[in-house]
């Protein structure tokens, strides 16, 4: 029950700061992908054909949707994480009863909760400019929710090692960016030729893309039950180098 | 019952400085006890592993018996830890970095409300519990980290230089506040810079040097053992030339000033008799806040020669 009661306040404090600034941390990934419907979705997407037999601008609605959850899930981790480690208020969970496994979640939580309303909000504008349908919900929902844990996990490990700010950018612009737009958000892997097809199966963003796609439209260039374990994988795997991490106090205790 | 039991306490940081060359300490519950050393000689080190904000290369900690590596949430539990740096999101309001705080130690929403508003009140930052901590002034700041470090109703209280930065009417009121809950029981360890601070308040000062503990001692003792104290005389008329009294050195701080030693034991009586017989009235009289300093500085001076 005491572990609940701070995992819960973790997370009370998390959705209250990204809240906040919702300016900041909503409204962005909303505007954004509203202007990659218009642009790539009606006006470039219209001149296009279909796309593994859907409109194009049906096709990339899973996609924008979930690169929308991995930005925001990572960017809320790794930007409050530092922050704390920056201003010392880390101190404040460190000298408290606490496991580190509950703050871990606690952060984890708090991404998924900005990762999923942000998503939430991108698949209500979505809604206006395709023809929005869910073929199994289970799927979608699972890869939803693990595709934004994994990302938290992620964004709290670059926020252990981050030393500045610069250093909480350069993931995100370097690697998670490049990554995403390669994932096959705007289009299907069988377009590519056979050796980028193998180059593009070595990213991990492709397997959620897709089977965020099959829940959604019921259409992926993987088979889904290979991206679910390979989500889940990721998921073990960054699990435990963060908690391995914060146990040890890599970053915050000297 | 000891609230703080430390046995030969290391720690060597990466870059290789040994911090902590085995120190040893307790604290006796209740006490209000003092760590008193020079800049780097290992204060915020002893209290950052106390506080498991710092790991520790060696030795072992224990507070009101509970071992640190055995049982660290039961340890952690009973501290409340004040810093000598401001460390909460400034951002955030006032409330509910006191709430957050009970949170963290398990004190359910509720309960943990009801605690910080009472923190709060008897912080005389109430009011402000809506407004974003970078607003408040220094001394509310300090202030907020003592209600702060409170809510979870710890029975050890730590400070890292409590007072640091803040005006006299401040730092003398929250003096206050800590005799009040010392008096209710809280064992309180301090470090500061004010000397004076630690001689006003506490029962008994360790000192620490180079690492190591270089003195132990009840304040009233450590007191004693000066050999010499001095006096401030404010008098009536301007003194030109300074008389020679046997036994006393004079020194003239303005022309209404003087500044006399005093030999420890011998009383002031023969100075007041050769002030009257030069014709100099004395209208009063106060001790020079320099004793502890002027212990402190000679203990780190004895010590550093006996380490060399």
């Amino acid at each position: 029950m005491r572990y609940w009661t701070a995992f819960s306040t973790i997370v009370i404090k998390e959705v209250l700061r990204f809240s906040r600034i919702w300016v900041q941390t909503v409204l962005p990934p909303a505007i954004t992908t509203a202007l990659y419907f218009v642009i790539f979705g009606t006006l470039i997407g219209s001149q296009l054909g279909e796309m593994d037999g859907l409109r194009y601008v049906d096709f990339i609605v899973p996609g924008l949707i979930l690169m929308a959850v991995i930005s925001n899930s990572y960017a809320n981790v790794v930007s409050s994480f530092y922050q704390a480690k920056f201003q010392r208020n880390v101190e404040e969970l460190l000298i408290a009863p606490i496991p580190p496994w509950v703050v871990l979640w606690g952060y984890v939580a708090g991404g998924v909760a900005r990762g999923v309303m942000v998503g939430l909000l991108v698949t209500l504008v979505s809604m206006i400019f395709s023809d929005f349908r869910i073929h199994s919900i289970g799927i979608t929902l699972a890869v939803f929710v693990l595709t934004s844990v994994l990302f938290s996990l992620a964004g709290f490990i670059n926020a252990i090692f981050a030393n500045s700010f610069d250093d909480i950018a350069i993931i995100p612009t370097f690697v998670l960016t490049p990554l995403t737009y390669l994932g096959g958000v705007f289009y299907s892997i069988s377009m590519l030729p056979e050796f980028w097809q193998q180059v593009s199966l070595a990213n991990p963003v492709l397997y959620m893309i897709n089977a965020f796609r099959y829940g959604l439209l019921g259409v992926s260039d993987i088979p889904v039950g290979i991206a679910v374990h390979i989500i889940l994988g990721f998921i073990a795997v960054l699990f435990f180098v963060a908690l391995y991490l914060l146990k040890k106090g890599i970053g915050i205790k000297s | 019952m000891k609230a703080l039991r430390i046995r030969n306490l290391q720690k060597t940081y990466a870059g290789g400085v040994q911090a902590l060359r085995g120190i040893d300490l307790e604290v006796e519950e209740g006490d209000f006890f003092a760590l008193l050393g020079p800049n780097g000689a290992g204060k915020s080190t002893t209290i950052g592993i106390v506080c498991s904000l710092v790991n520790k290369s060696g030795g072992s900690v224990e507070v009101f018996g509970h071992d640190q590596d055995l049982a660290p949430e039961m340890v952690k539990s009973c501290i409340g830890y004040v810093p000598q740096e401001f460390n909460f999101n400034p951002f955030e309001p006032v409330g509910e970095i006191v709430i957050n705080q009970a949170g963290y130690y398990g004190l359910p929403r509720a309960e943990a409300r009801r605690r910080a508003e009472r923190c709060l009140r008897q912080l005389e930052l109430w009011d402000k519990r809506e407004k974003q901590a970078r607003s408040l002034s220094g001394g509310m700041k300090r202030r907020l980290m003592i209600a702060r470090a409170l809510v979870h109703r710890p029975r050890l209280l730590i400070l890292d230089e409590p007072t640091a930065g803040v005006d006299i009417e401040i730092r003398l009121s929250m003096w206050e506040f800590l005799r009040g809950i010392n008096a209710d029981g809280i064992t309180i360890i301090l470090t500061t810079h004010y000397l004076e601070e630690a001689e006003s308040l506490c029962r008994n000062i360790a000192i620490i040097n180079n690492g190591q503990i270089a003195e132990r001692a009840e304040m009233r003792e450590m007191l004693r053992r000066l050999h010499q104290q001095d006096v401030i005389l404010d008098v009536v008329d301007p003194v030109e030339t300074l008389p020679e009294i046997p036994g006393y050195r004079l020194k003239r701080l303005d022309a209404c000033m003087l500044e006399a030693e005093v030999t420890a034991g011998r009383g002031l009586n023969d100075l007041f008799e050769g002030l009257s017989a030069a014709g100099i009235q004395v209208l009063s009289m106060r001790n020079k806040q320099n004793r502890l300093e002027q212990l402190f500085l000679d203990m780190v001076h004895h010590h550093q020669e006996g380490s060399a």
